[in-house]
């Protein structure tokens, strides 16, 4: 009898660590979580609109429909990135995500405090290679630091009613990403 | 041959353990950090870096991409008040005050993510478009029908969500008391 039940014992125990073992393995074997979906339509560093959602057809399941969406899906690779926006009349706000979908970092206008968001994005190899006087001259930009090499760059611009989404789109159209040439 | 069915017996056990457990833990958001406040909850780790292995796992799965922490926080409410699912054919109340933001926005979808066709075409209100009451308080009908005043249609579906997201707002991650969030309350009005 004991027997039985240290066979089960050794199971549940197996259990656990398969538990674990899938949560943690999930996202590598995702297919079709948002930096897939977004991949396949938007091209390396560069700024393209994301069509707004409707109830047929949505890029990636939960988005606001109350904003309009840009994205930049980047590669680091090469070369750090530039972004430069323009703030749009209501609210903007400018998220980075890593190639698994982390929103590592977020800002939105009155954190940036200016009439366009402007910042550096590199990996942290890249920030560690910037020259030390440049360093010093850099206190004044924002340098974001990605943890991967790849990821997205998703602006938003809110429309406060359905007719300021003309205005909301406009915004965003002026913004760009672009890698740095050294 | 003992030895034989007993680590059938083990790895049968761990299989269905293992794999059920992981589908269970995924079915209703991770079961760390979450922030409730009434039938509205949120996970304000979620934006961040911090974001838990269960929470990545949800992530993955469901194709979203979630709410930044520098952008603002999302509460959602997949039932009422009295923890009654969310039913598209009930009427259904959304009243009361809502936390401090510059904005704030909310949208009805399916379980999945997904938005709900309707005549109007109109899947969420912001709180620009709203008309409060004389008490500053706000009051929308969630409901099948046509209502006066602020109605979110639900299209008839048989379950929704509701999503709540504040932008440029003061509630931080730190936000333990509901006291400083104080989120409307959702009852049903009446149901069919």
């Amino acid at each position: 009898m004991i027997r039985w039940f240290l066979w089960l014992l050794a199971g549940l125990l197996l259990g656990g660590i398969v538990h674990f073992v899938t949560i943690l393995y999930l996202p590598n074997t995702a297919t079709q979580n948002a930096y897939t979906k977004i991949a396949a339509i938007a091209p390396i560093n560069k700024v393209i609109p994301l069509p707004a959602p409707t109830a047929d057809k949505a890029v990636v399941p939960l988005m606001d429909p109350a904003f309009a969406a840009a994205v930049c899906r980047y590669d680091l690779k090469e070369s750090p990135l530039k972004l430069t926006t323009p703030v749009s009349p209501a609210y903007t706000s400018v998220t980075f995500y890593t190639n698994k979908d982390i929103a590592y970092y977020a800002i939105n206008d009155r954190a940036a405090g200016r009439r366009t968001i402007e910042l550096d994005l590199m990996t942290s190899a890249q920030r560690a290679e910037l020259p030390d006087d440049e360093e010093i001259a850099a206190a004044d930009r924002l340098i974001v630091e990605s943890p991967t090499q790849t990821g997205l760059i998703v602006l938003r611009a809110l429309a406060p009613e359905p007719g300021m989404m003309p205005a909301a789109v406009s915004a965003l159209s002026g913004a760009r990403c672009e890698p740095v040439t050294p | 041959m003992r030895l034989l069915i007993g680590l059938l017996l083990a790895f049968a056990v761990a299989a269905s353990v293992g794999l059920g457990s992981t589908l269970f833990a995924l079915r209703d958001g991770t079961p760390f950090g979450a922030f409730v406040v009434g039938a509205w909850t949120s996970w304000p780790r979620t934006g961040t870096s911090d974001i838990d292995p269960y929470a990545r796992a949800l992530v993955a799965r469901s194709g979203e991409l979630p709410m930044g922490a520098g952008d603002g926080i999302a509460f959602v409410a997949s039932k009422d008040d009295k923890g009654a699912p969310l039913d598209g054919r009930c009427d259904v109340s959304v009243t009361g005050v809502t936390p401090q933001a510059r904005f704030w926005t909310l949208t009805l979808y399916e379980p999945d993510g997904k938005m709900v066709g309707n005549a109007l075409d109109r899947h969420g209100f912001t709180s620009q478009e709203i008309v409060r009451n004389s008490e500053g308080l706000i009051d929308i009908a969630v409901a099948p029908r046509a209502r006066s005043g602020n109605w979110l249609p639900t299209g008839g579906v048989n379950r929704y969500i509701l999503v709540m997201r504040f932008y440029d707002s003061p509630i931080s991650a730190a936000s333990r008391t509901g006291r400083e969030t104080p989120m409307p309350s959702i009852k049903v009005t009446k149901c069919p």
